[in-house]
């Protein structure tokens, strides 16, 4: 066999050794899902086994009626029940997607707290007549302060919290009904 | 009964499977005639053990037997027959099973196809052919069984997800896997050149065709895909990023750039080490991406079924597939000696650039798709990496691509001067810049207007090689006519695949100015919404066969014409208690109208109202590349029968 430069050998080699790495990357990350380590789904939280963040937002009605009709994260810790707290936007088409998943949790008895998520109000009280409302309570996050303190990624978001009001886990995007039946719902019943 | 039958042909299948790896190849090594010949009857016996093995399953979820575990949890008696054959590929087991089935029909196919290729080729084909289905009925076979039994059996299935209840998505696994699929192919035959340590102009012209039809499949799928998540998603979009659809289009953008780099292997008998590269890379994309979704290692809104269980055999197989044909590659690929050489300004160098520009668009947007998982398992963070980064990462390398694909067309092998290549594609570039003063002071938005000059002149450009060859407006016009009578079929399916390009890039920014706006409206209220009245006149009850519908009533009118009657509806499916939207559209061609109803509170409809400009055009244009790539296929064909009549008698070649 002739001699052959060693870049042109080093650069036939080179595809084996990016599928390799990527091979042993997906195994890790398999056994690691397999474990219950890694889950694509799940984000893991700052805010797990910490209180729900302090907060006191207004309704989506008008200003005159906001502080009878808002969300404060007294009353969710009031409650004394598992919860969740959603985090929705009426630009948001995935909110749209899961919308009918809210409404069966909530016939199933899960106390659901709405945060209007950087949203009109008009807009989001549009939302809740066109997709439903399973809400418990909404208060409207107009600015975003709250979701900067609960450390939002995007909308929609949703936080399990239980009877004393500790985050126990949070799930990024849409919950679908597969997700509601095998983690949702038995992680509620667990905390209760 | 009929389920155990399916299982046993499945194992007979695993059986020929097996046998069509091993006593052919053992054929090749021991030249043994007889086992090389035995190749196609393994490829065939293989191909009819799995589709009586996908009947019998076809069959039970026709039957309703609930006694069959996938029959029980994705059908019910009320499913459309429809729904019912195609449910059996809506789940894992059932897809991969389909999966199987298309990877057989390739060996098939080649065995059938193929009886004039060299022996010794043909048999390895087939030999890389029948280890890869091995692989895939072993899958089915052990943990992916798509006949488990349900006892006792339930009274009544759970019916399939209703968002896949749906004509479009039916066909959309078959056609796109037949795209994946058909890749195993060109996968085969450059494994066996790799083997042979030989390839050439002859390998070249063997490998298109499959390549080229595998390609039109894919184009068809990736566009249905697309074309669904626009009618049933009801988001509006057409296309999300999302890891599933990324996955479809990794394996699109090397199989087009095999398809581009073939050329030259048979034309000029250069790139071929790379042309084997990219005909590995191409299948191991495909089997990446299936991969990648069906073990839920990547999350996605398109994801239904998922395991990580099944995710080690699948890495398992595709270390075995990958890194054995990637290992070959890197001990064989220094003995592929190009022998034609030439010129960077030319058709060959034209090819190359296009290469790398494809292939930097595949990495840019691969980069994007695996980087979430892989930060989360080295630094341990958790990202998502969304539209803007791909948007912002794949223009600035599709615009050099766009602007290149004319003058690829135009450009003579070997050695090319610029100043021909610009005399024959001038006007199609004035004709560009004249789209694109009239789009900019027309739209006052400079970057719509520019992806319109663009699309412009894709589609002219795409026809400027036609034109120049029938010299059209020089000659009289008999003459031109005869002239384009005689262009090849495969020129005018190259410029109409370039053309059908430019519609799809016409038909998104036609999209990027798309109106949109949520109503909520009584019945008899009209609304004023982007030049249209929309009047609502009323919400009615309809019974379907395993549903119940809301359906809203929408009249459209544009200066005073009524110009659409809509029914956008929600159906409630009363076995899997979900309901879905179903988005009504009108299209004229140049714009679709588009309505989704979101519900109703107190006698108020919520209703969302797109106008969306030229957005048939992106399916319509991807359609028109598919057509491209046929005519292409079909021309070829025709000329190599008339070769292969013209020669009286074909020499047996040696091996």
């Amino acid at each position: 066999m002739p001699a052959r430069p060693v870049s042109r050998r080093a650069a036939v080699l080179l595809p084996l050794g990016v599928a390799g790495t990527g091979g042993v990357a997906a195994w890790r990350l398999l056994s690691r899902m397999r474990g219950g380590t890694y889950d694509p789904h799940a984000l893991p939280s700052p805010l797990v086994g910490r209180e729900v963040p302090a907060f006191d937002l207004p309704a989506l009605s008008a200003p005159a009626q906001a502080a009878a009709a808002g969300l404060t994260s007294r009353q969710i810790v009031a409650a004394k029940r598992p919860a969740l707290v959603n985090f929705f936007a009426s630009w948001c088409a995935p909110c749209a997607e899961e919308a009918p998943v809210l409404e069966e949790l909530k016939s199933r008895g899960v106390p659901i707290y709405g945060i209007a998520y950087k949203d009109d109000m008009t807009a989001a009280k549009r939302f809740l007549k066109g997709t439903g409302d399973p809400y418990v309570r909404v208060g409207a996050d107009k600015l975003g302060t709250v979701a900067i303190d609960f450390g939002l990624y995007g909308v929609p978001e949703t936080y399990a919290l239980d009877a004393g009001g500790v985050v126990r886990r949070r799930w990024v995007g849409a919950v679908t009904t597969d997700m509601a039946r095998n983690s949702v719902l038995p992680l509620l019943r667990s905390l209760g | 009964m009929i389920p155990e039958m399916g299982h046993y042909a499945l194992a007979l299948a695993v059986v020929l499977a097996g046998a069509q790896a091993c006593m052919p190849l053992w054929g090749v090594w021991a030249r043994d005639r007889r086992l090389m010949g035995a190749a196609p009857a393994f490829a065939f016996g293989q191909l009819i053990a799995v589709g009586a093995s996908f009947l019998c399953l076809v069959w039970s979820a026709i039957s309703d037997d609930f006694s069959v575990l996938n029959v029980a949890e994705n059908s019910a008696t009320l499913k459309p027959l429809l729904y019912k054959v195609t449910g059996t590929w809506g789940d894992h087991e059932g897809s991969i099973l389909l999966w199987c089935l298309i990877l057989s029909a390739c060996g098939g196919a080649v065995a059938g196809f193929g009886r004039n290729l060299p022996i010794g080729l043909r048999t390895r084909v087939l030999g890389v052919l029948g280890a890869t289905s091995v692989g895939f009925l072993l899958f089915s076979l052990t943990v992916s069984d798509p006949f488990v039994r349900l006892w006792p059996p339930p009274l009544e299935g759970r019916d399939m997800n209703p968002l896949l209840q749906d004509p479009g998505l039916a066909l959309h696994p078959p056609v796109l896997y037949a795209g994946y699929v058909g890749f195993s192919i060109p996968f085969a035959f450059a494994v066996a050149a790799l083997m042979e340590g030989r390839v050439d102009a002859a390998w070249a012209r063997w490998v298109r065709p499959w390549t080229l039809a595998s390609w039109c499949f894919l184009t068809g799928g990736i566009a249905l895909g697309s074309w669904w998540a626009y009618y049933d998603l009801g988001w509006g979009g057409y296309w999300f990023w999302d890891p599933v659809e990324n996955a479809s289009l990794l394996p699109w953008l090397t199989g087009t750039a095999l398809l581009h780099s073939a050329v030259v292997v048979e034309k000029r008998e250069a790139l071929k080490a790379w042309t084997v590269l990219l005909a590995i890379a191409t299948f191991s994309l495909s089997l990446t991406g299936t991969f990648m979704v069906r073990s839920g290692l990547l999350n996605s809104v398109h994801t239904f079924a998922s395991d990580p269980t099944r995710g080690v055999f699948i890495l398992g197989l595709l270390a075995a597939i990958i890194g054995g044909s990637l290992a070959l590659f890197a001990l064989r690929a220094g003995s592929l000696r190009a022998v034609g050489v030439f010129a960077p300004l030319s058709r060959e160098g034209a090819l190359v650039l296009n290469n790398v520009l494809l292939c930097s668009i595949c990495a840019v947007v691969f980069v994007g798709t695996a980087y979430p998982p892989l930060a989360e398992l080295v630094f341990g963070a958790k990202l998502s990496v969304g539209a803007p980064y791909f948007n912002l990462a794949a223009l600035p390398l599709s615009a050099p691509l766009f602007a290149a694909m004319p003058f690829g067309l135009v450009m003579p092998w070997k050695r090319a001067a610029v100043l021909p290549a610009l005399q024959r594609v001038w006007w199609a570039g004035a004709l560009a810049v004249a789209v694109y003063v009239l789009a900019a002071l027309g739209l006052g938005h400079g970057l719509a207007a520019l992806a319109f000059a663009g699309a412009a002149w894709l589609v002219v450009g795409g026809f400027v090689e036609i034109v120049a060859r029938g010299k059209v407006l020089q000659a009289t016009f008999s003459q031109s006519l005869s002239r384009l009578l005689g262009t090849p079929l495969a020129a005018w399916g190259a410029a109409i695949a370039h053309a059908g390009m430019g519609i799809t890039v016409a038909g998104i920014a036609g999209m990027s100015l798309s109106s949109s706006d949520i109503v909520t409206v009584q019945p008899g209220q009209t609304i004023h919404f982007s030049g249209y009245d929309w009047t609502l006149s009323g919400v009615r009850d309809e019974a379907g066969s395993n549903y119940n519908a809301r359906v809203a009533d929408l009249v459209v009118e544009h200066a005073g014409r009524v110009v659409a009657v809509m029914h956008p509806s929600r159906k409630s499916f009363t076995t899997q208690q979900t309901t879905t939207t179903d988005t009504a559209i009108q299209t004229n061609g140049w714009r679709d109208l588009y309505t989704v109803l979101g519900g109703e509170r107190g006698g108020q409809a919520v209703l969302r109202l797109y106008v969306n400009p030229l957005a048939p055009w992106i399916w319509l244009g991807a359609l028109v590349m598919a057509a491209g790539g046929s005519i292409s296929l079909v021309g070829r064909r025709l000329r190599l029968t008339v070769s292969l009549r013209s020669r009286t008698s074909v020499p047996a070649s040696a091996l």
